[in-house]
């Protein structure tokens, strides 16, 4: 489960961290049941991120694809920033282990939540943005298989009722 | 060594002593215990002295110990070994809802055949409670299983009293002490259980070899059949020179675990205070007395413990989130949730489990760096911003 060495040099030195006074837009995504919660706040000049910051609660990968989101996003047009994608944040950091790969799919959902916050205000929809939404869907405590539905002990290596391999927990 | 190690639960450093031995049977003894000719026997005395060491830990006789290739394999030999012995009987097995995964896991597939578990919650810090266990015993129950101390919060259960109430029932009785073995006194007459596990990597033996307490006519079947090996409990050729590892580490804890108690509480209580002093909004996980002298956890408000164990890390300070075994998992710690914590917090728990090399400078440098590191990454938290401070 080792890190690469971008994730630990954004981990140790992440950029961009902190928050945006009277921000453009804010995305909060995630929730500390899960793992992770992150907020992103953009500053957007013309159809620009002039300016994007972050705060993350999460593990030493949540922290680096939040200071990679940012980087890879500041200075963008809103429509490119629009189309990062979480393997392109994954791809910037060299690479995450298979079982945190969940975590750049926060990064990305953080961004583009922040974008369509932005937008969703100019077009007069919303004021501002409180409180996020969950990230992961609450599935309760039963685990089911993902391929014949069937409901499956925790953690077990492959589904009992149709043989299939199953995925590593909270992998999406 | 350039690293402070406060992740002993993970695995102890060897011992010199347990090292020495080891590389010298390896050099002397390469014969098979299990041959009646002159390169054999000297390897079967081997492996019955380091039995009669690992007895002597327990207060057991040494025919009643099986060895194993660890904690995990002890904990899947004795509850699916009584499920399999028992199955004429019932196929009602009680737990806690804090045992180890080795344990969780084993009672998983035992669900798989066809077996009921009642798995017992504790209170806030982790305790069992006997009355609950004998509530819950049926006429089908054949097996009680809970842990002597926890490995995550260092709780301790009362075990004897699970046991007494196993007893009256004529049910058999395992725990879990993997934990607790090597760093607390663990008597098998005192605890009166039919089965304990332990494992040498917990008092400075090696990773890799364990050993199953069975009192004398527990109906144990073996998981792995083969030979006749270990009184016909574990068959296939023993790891001889990890056997020898843990007798020898046997031996050394039983003469040490007085001091070693006493030094190690020490050196917790001056990390437990020296944190709670430094440090706003921690919790300190467990039972206030009934606990391991030598391990501490800690949840630390806002943030997550990974990021923080990282960082620790870089600062050379070695320590476990919850624990190794559940690292590779995402979920909270099922220990830690079990208390009724939330589970915000419980994302945020670092594990310290002290060890005989660790010294006063050790932990002093450990509340040093500490506190900015928590500060650095509670100011990068989203939940730190929605308290007042």
């Amino acid at each position: 489960m080792a890190y690469s060495p971008i994730v630990m040099d954004h981990f140790k030195t992440p950029r961009n961290v902190g928050e945006i006074t009277e921000a453009d837009g804010l995305g909060e995504v995630g929730n500390p049941v899960c793992g992770d919660m992150m907020s992103v706040y953009i500053k957007v000049e013309g159809d620009r991120i002039a300016d994007i910051k972050f705060k993350t609660f999460g593990c030493g990968a949540a922290i680096a694809v939040s200071s990679m989101i940012t980087e890879l996003a500041k200075g963008k047009t809103l429509e490119e920033a629009m189309k990062i994608k979480n393997s392109d944040v994954a791809k910037a950091l060299g690479g995450l282990p298979p079982n945190k790969l969940h975590c750049s799919n926060l990064g990305a959902d953080a961004l583009h939540s922040a974008i369509k916050n932005y937008l969703d205000r100019k077009s007069g929809k919303v004021v501002a943005k409180e409180e996020g939404e969950p990230h992961h869907p609450e599935k309760g405590a039963a685990c089911y298989c993902p391929y014949c539905e069937k409901k499956v002990e925790e953690e077990s290596p492959f589904c009992i009722f149709c043989g299939k391999e199953m995925p590593h927990e909270h992998d999406h | 060594m350039g690293f402070i190690y406060l992740d002993h639960q993970s695995g102890t450093p060897l011992h010199p002593k347990v090292q020495e031995a080891m590389i010298q049977h390896i050099q002397t003894i390469f014969g098979n215990p299990s041959s009646d000719h002159q390169v054999g026997q000297p390897a079967a005395a081997v492996l019955e002295k380091a039995r009669a060491q690992t007895a002597a830990l327990i207060n057991a006789n040494p025919p009643e110990i099986v060895f194993t290739s660890g904690g995990t394999e002890s904990n899947n030999q004795a509850i699916k070994g009584v499920a399999i012995g028992l199955r004429e009987k019932g196929r009602h097995i009680i737990t806690s809802n804090i045992e180890h995964k080795s344990v969780l896991n084993s009672l998983r597939t035992l669900r798989l055949l066809d077996y009921r578990v009642t798995s017992l919650d504790v209170d806030q810090y982790g305790l069992v409670d006997p009355a609950a266990v004998e509530k819950a015993i049926t006429p089908e129950t054949i097996l009680i299983s809970v842990m002597l101390a926890n490995n995550e919060i260092g709780t301790i259960e009362p075990i004897a009293k699970i046991a007494e109430v196993a007893k009256k029932h004529k049910i058999v009785m395992h725990t879990d002490a993997v934990a607790a073995t090597g760093n607390i006194p663990v008597d098998v007459q005192e605890l009166g259980v039919n089965l304990l596990s332990l494992a040498a990597n917990q008092f400075y033996g090696p990773s890799g070899v364990g050993a199953l307490y069975i009192r004398k006519g527990t109906p144990v079947w073996p998981l792995l059949d083969g030979g006749t090996q270990e009184n016909k409990r574990r068959a296939g050729t023993e790891n001889l020179i990890g056997i020898v590892g843990l007798g020898t580490a046997a031996e050394l804890a039983k003469e040490a675990i007085p001091a070693r108690q006493a030094r190690l509480r020490a050196l917790k209580e001056r990390l437990e205070q020296g944190i709670k002093a430094r440090i706003p909004e921690i919790h300190v996980n467990g039972h206030p007395t009934l606990n391991l002298p030598h391990l501490l956890s800690v949840s630390v408000e806002y943030i997550e413990g990974e990021s923080l164990m990282l960082m620790l890390d870089d600062e050379g300070i070695v320590v476990a989130t919850r624990s190794a075994c559940a690292s590779g998992s995402l979920r909270a710690s099922h220990v830690l949730i079990g208390t009724g914590m939330d589970f915000a917090t419980a994302q945020g728990t670092l594990v310290f489990t002290l060890g005989e090399e660790n010294t006063d400078a050790e932990i002093d440098r450990v509340l040093e760096v500490m506190p900015g590191i928590v500060q650095t990454l509670r100011e990068m938290s989203p939940l730190y911003k929605k308290s007042p401070h």
